[in-house]
């Protein structure tokens, strides 16, 4: 019952922030109300007891994703940007509600049909063990991930210089 | 307990938020923070369905664990694509942005 209040809590926290965040005009809330809704992401995690999950979310989404986002707003452009009031046009509006409306009717339709929702495993509510995580991520077993482990941090490292590359100034010769 | 069904309907609606937002705004930042939105409503469904329905694997969680390290890639590249795009252009909406050569 705890955990049915926490959920709704949480659930109500994401869905209001996110909306905020697509229908806000100014550029930094909307950056605001992205790290409310990763915030209350990361706690549906901690409720489903995956700590861990949770933890990295927090670190890397919140800390770090959010952080760049400022960074680039706060950059870009001091005029047009950080007061910028986004003008939208309500046919453009209309047809983006249409056809979410549209695909939520399919998706719920289609998942809250199915039957697999009444095979839930009663879980206990214990923490996922450390150990397990760890184990799991650096060995080479069946189930165990040590290479998208190796070839993720190779990729976020060619990612970042990417990035430097695309963004730095060109030195005129 | 949680129905399961709550965890299903809270991760369509923040995709569709996002979708929305996504076809909504002209922004390349806000579309990029929209596409954020779709992007963890993803992760959430993969952890849950990794807890609720086999609870004894962990291909879900590490599923979400590796998709938050590629999104922070992701979100780095584009965020310098727009950085240049808005030196160039001097403008990040998108419809001022007609061809992608000067």
């Amino acid at each position: 019952m705890a955990k049915l209040v926490m959920f709704c809590i949480l659930a109500v926290v994401i869905l209001g922030s996110a909306t905020m965040c697509v229908m806000t005009k100014r550029i930094m809330r909307a950056a605001t109300f992205l790290l409310l809704v990763l915030f209350g992401i990361a706690g549906i995690y901690f409720l489903l007891d995956y700590t861990y999950l949770g933890t990295a979310q927090i670190a890397i989404y919140a800390g770090g994703i959010t952080v760049l986002y400022v960074f680039a707003i706060q950059l870009v452009s001091r005029r047009t940007l950080q007061g910028l009031i986004e003008r939208v046009k309500l046919s453009k509006a209309m047809g983006g509600l249409l056809i979410s409306l549209v695909g939520l009717a399919t998706v719920l339709g289609v998942l809250l049909k199915n039957q697999f929702i009444n095979k839930a495993a009663d879980v206990a509510s214990v923490e996922v063990p450390m150990k397990t995580v760890g184990m799991a991520l650096v060995g080479s077993e069946k189930y165990q991930y040590v290479l998208p482990f190796e070839l993720i941090s190779v990729f976020l490292l060619a990612c970042i210089i990417g990035a430097i590359m695309i963004a730095r100034k060109e030195d005129d010769k | 307990m949680i129905p399961v069904a709550f965890y299903f309907v809270l991760s369509a609606l923040l995709f569709f938020i996002g979708v929305f937002g996504f076809v909504t705004r002209r922004n390349l930042i806000a579309m990029l923070i929209s596409v954020e939105l779709v992007l963890n409503s993803a992760d959430l469904n993969f952890a849950m369905f990794n807890r609720i329905l086999f609870p004894g694997q962990f291909e879900g969680f590490f599923f979400s664990l590796f998709s938050i390290g590629v999104s922070a890639a992701e979100t780095a590249v584009a965020i310098a694509i727009i950085i240049n795009v808005y030196r160039n252009f001097k403008s990040d909406q998108v419809n001022r942005i007609e061809n992608m050569k000067l």
